[in-house]
């Protein structure tokens, strides 16, 4: 019984994990790619454009 | 955990990141400062009765779309201009690199293995994912040439990219016909729905100079993408504990 448990929470914490690493790789995508901020925008043009990204 | 996953994609990242501001300075820079050239009447395409149309407009809106590139870093130093490509490659492929760790750990956790070879696999399916299928819909957009509302591309470019990882990850592990059905549907679901487009194309570049744009990008991202993944799926396997 104390197995499960344990197994369980093992689980659940590996998801939890990977869904937070998921969400740090969403977050520096969006400020590199996506956010329309003046200044990050035009720092990023050149690379928005060549990756295909909306750009303004 | 988390400490082998962050490290590995920050660290696959930055490298594909760097290895693409190579390619990118290589086979697409030149393109970009063509256009460029056409954007700001440096150059022009056609005389015609059409030139004073929205594109060549310093503020380049439109009802209609939004002006490419008004927004390009006048005046700035090339140097600092393409330190700051440098950095946001890095950054761009930086995070690529922790959301394809993030999915290894996730094919890991269902009991698969991820090696240097799956690494590379796992690549070439996040280019798909994040160049090729938002590239049918919405090309690689050269400056000069004219696109929709930024709001309207970026909900359609985000919807793709889910749907099509979604639907490549139900092809890849599925093992039935159902998965398989769904990830078809899936993979063609943005293109049904269809890419926000204009009505009309007022672009000042010329279309050959924006194809070969296109065309490059796309290259360019096959293989830094192809070289993320191996590099990725090395440092994942080595990592195994």
């Amino acid at each position: 019984m104390n197995t499960t448990h344990q197994s369980a929470a093992k689980t659940s914490t590996g998801l939890l994990s990977i869904l937070f690493v998921a969400l740090v790789g969403v977050t520096v995508l969006f400020v590199a790619g996506h956010a329309q901020s003046a200044t990050l925008h035009d720092a990023a043009h050149d690379m928005r454009h060549a990756t295909g990204f909306p750009c303004h | 955990m988390i400490t082998r996953m962050l490290a590995g994609g920050v660290l696959a990242g930055f490298a594909a990141g760097l290895f693409a501001a190579l390619l990118h300075f290589a086979f697409v820079q030149k393109l970009i400062l063509l256009g460029e050239q056409y954007e700001t009447g440096a150059l022009v395409h056609f005389e015609t009765s059409d030139t004073q149309a929205p594109a060549a407009s310093s503020h380049g809106e439109s009802e209609t779309g939004h002006a490419e590139g008004d927004a390009a870093p006048d005046g700035e130093s090339p140097f600092k201009r393409n330190a700051l490509t440098v950095l946001f490659a890095a950054l761009t492929y930086t995070s690529f690199g922790i959301l394809i760790v993030a999915g290894f750990a996730l094919a890991e956790h269902f009991g698969r293995t991820v090696t240097a070879r799956e690494g590379m696999l796992w690549g070439l399916a996040g280019f798909a994912v994040f160049q090729l299928a938002p590239a049918m819909g919405l090309p690689p957009g050269l400056p000069g040439t004219v696109s929709p509302d930024i709001g309207v591309r970026q909900v359609w470019w985000f919807g793709t990219v889910l749907a099509t990882a979604t639907g490549i990850a139900c092809l890849a592990y599925g093992r039935s016909l159902v998965p398989a059905v769904l990830g078809g549907a899936l993979l063609a679901a943005p293109h049904v729905i269809g890419a926000p487009q204009l009505d009309q194309f007022y672009g000042v570049a010329p279309p050959e100079v924006a194809a070969a744009f296109s065309a490059n990008v796309l290259g360019v991202g096959f293989i830094a993408w192809a070289v993320l993944g191996w590099l990725a799926g090395r440092l994942w396997s080595s990592s195994a504990t």
